[in-house]
Parts: C-alpha cells; sequence; structure tokens
C-alpha cells in the first residue's frame, strides 16, 4: 500500500517560464536515467532480495525516487505554463508542443517515449545492486549537466537537492552491495 | 491564497523534519542497531506528529485514505495541489 502525501518533498516556485528549460528537464521525468525509471527499477527489483536491509531500502528508495518524480514533473509544469507559443516555437520545443502541448508526459525532452528497456531486474541480487550504484551516478551525472544548463536560481536549487539525494542513494546501496556479499558468502558454507 | 505564507512557513518546517526522518530511516535501514540514529529518529517522528496536526488541523489533510480526518466539506481536495504555486 501507498500513501500519498500532498506536498512536495523540496519546493518548487518557478516564477519564470522556461520551455527549453523544461525541455532538458523531462529527461529526468521519462529519460533513461530519469526518476520513474529509478523508482520502477528499486521497485521491481525488491521482491527477490534475500535479506531484510536490501528489501526495506529498495522500497524505501523506490518510494522516494517517486516524491523526485513529483518534484520534477512540477518543474517542468510551472516552467511550460505560463510560456507562450511564441516562447515555445523559439525554445525549439514545438515538435513536444505538437504532440503534448504544455502538459508533462514520460519522455525525454525530445519526445522519446519512457521505456522499461532503461530498467533490469535481473534475479540476481549482486548484479542488480551493481546497476542501481551505476543508476544513481548516472542520475547524478545528469542533474550536473542540467544545473550547468540552468540559470535561474529558483530551478537550480530543486535540482541541487535531488543532485544530492543521488549521493546519499549511492552510499546506501554501496552498504548493502556490502551486506549482500558477506550473505552470499555465509551461504557457501552449509 | 489568504495565508499562503503561514501555510508554506509551517510546510517548510514539516519538510525539514520529514527530511531527516527520511535520512535516519534510510540510514537505518542498513545499521540498524545504531541507538543514537534510532533515538534521533523516534524524536523527529514524535515532532512531526504535533506539526502535521497543526497543519491539518488550520489547512485540511495532508494525506488521505484513512490516515487523516477532515472536516466538512471533505478538504482533501482543496486547491492547492503541490505541483501548482499558490
Ligand atoms: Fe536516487
Amino acid at each position: 500500500m501507498w500513501i500519498y502525501e500532498k506536498k512536495l518533498q523540496y519546493p518548487v516556485r518557478i516564477k519564470n517560464p522556461n520551455p527549453r528549460m523544461a525541455s532538458y528537464i523531462l529527461s529526468q521525468f521519462g529519460g533513461p536515467d530519469g526518476e520513474l525509471a529509478a523508482s520502477l527499477r528499486y521497485l521491481s527489483q525488491r521482491y527477490h532480495m534475500p535479506i531484510s536491509e536490501a528489501k526495506a531500502m529498495l522500497t524505501d528508495i523506490g518510494t522516494e525516487e517517486l516524491a523526485h518524480l513529483e518534484i520534477v514533473g512540477t518543474m517542468v509544469y510551472q516552467l511550460m505554463g505560463g510560456a507562450s507559443i511564441e516562447e515555445i516555437k523559439e525554445a525549439g520545443a514545438g515538435v513536444y508542443f505538437s504532440n503534448h502541448d504544455r502538459a508533462v508526459y514520460p519522455s525525454t525532452g525530445t519526445g522519446v517515449p519512457f521505456t522499461a528497456a532503461y530498467i533490469m531486474s535481473k534475479g540476481d541480487y549482486i548484479a542488480d545492486l551493481h546497476e542501481d550504484l551505476a543508476a544513481e551516478q548516472k542520475a547524478r551525472a545528469t542533474y550536473e549537466h542540467l544545473i550547468k544548463l540552468a540559470d535561474d536560481p529558483d530551478v537550480i536549487e530543486p535540482l541541487r537537492f535531488l543532485r544530492a539525494r543521488e549521493i546519499v542513494h549511492y552510499q546506501r546501496f554501496g552498504e548493502i552491495l556490502e551486506k549482500l556479499y558477506e550473505y552470499k558468502n555465509s551461504k557457501k558454507y552449509f | 491564497m489568504r495565508d499562503s505564507r503561514r501555510r508554506r512557513a509551517l510546510l517548510n518546517q514539516i519538510r525539514a523534519l520529514e527530511f531527516m526522518a527520511v535520512e535516519l530511516n534510510l540510514y537505518l535501514n542498513s545499521h540498524p542497531t545504531d541507538r543514537r540514529a534510532l533515538r534521533d529518529y523516534n524524536a523527529y517522528t514524535q515532532q512531526l506528529m504535533v506539526l502535521r496536526n497543526e497543519y491539518q488541523s488550520q489547512y485540511g489533510p495532508l494525506t488521505n485514505f484513512g490516515t487523516a480526518q477532515s472536516g466538512y466539506p471533505w478538504a482533501w481536495i482543496n486547491d492547492p495541489w503541490p505541483w501548482e504555486i499558490d
């Protein structure tokens, strides 16, 4: 069961629309290293985890990623919200507009739809945790790229928060991977 | 909205405490016998219960599905939703 909390994990109040920045950031909604991919990856992998620490960590980080999906969706919504057709055309977001208007759709900024091909659930807990560590680093790198592309503090602050969370997730998954190796080695002697 | 500034200030206090709770929760998942982290987690949770009650009595439920009561009329549907600027 999941309970929705009617608030953002980190506040987003973007005063100036910017459709170009919206299309850049959209990748973190429905792109290869985005928050939807992250959440689905962890919430799918958790079922076959052999130790309780791993089950809890994948459930909780998978849940936190959904809160991040909401932050990213809010950023796209606010950046697209007040933009005029002229601004959208100038920003190169016309192709996206032709299919989605100003809506938030899980895709990259160029309109490539979300796909589960971005994630894996291998049935091998060691392989899965290695994927998760790489995924956190790729998300961290993407946020750094986005911060370089941004010039509005209203946009940069939430991106910084999201970047920092990926570093914490990486740390926690590293601890889980160690425990999984311990578990695997202990099994050999039975 | 009338007292949007006050509402947001209270929400930010809740956010700050909840952030600490999330951090400690994840940490405790991999360090379940760390007594100090556990004590902090329980303390933040206690403070969050008090602040959530204060917020919800003034601005309506933060959570639904039987986790918080509502006044009349059903306040869960009230604007603003989290993605909206008020
Ligand atoms: Fe993450």
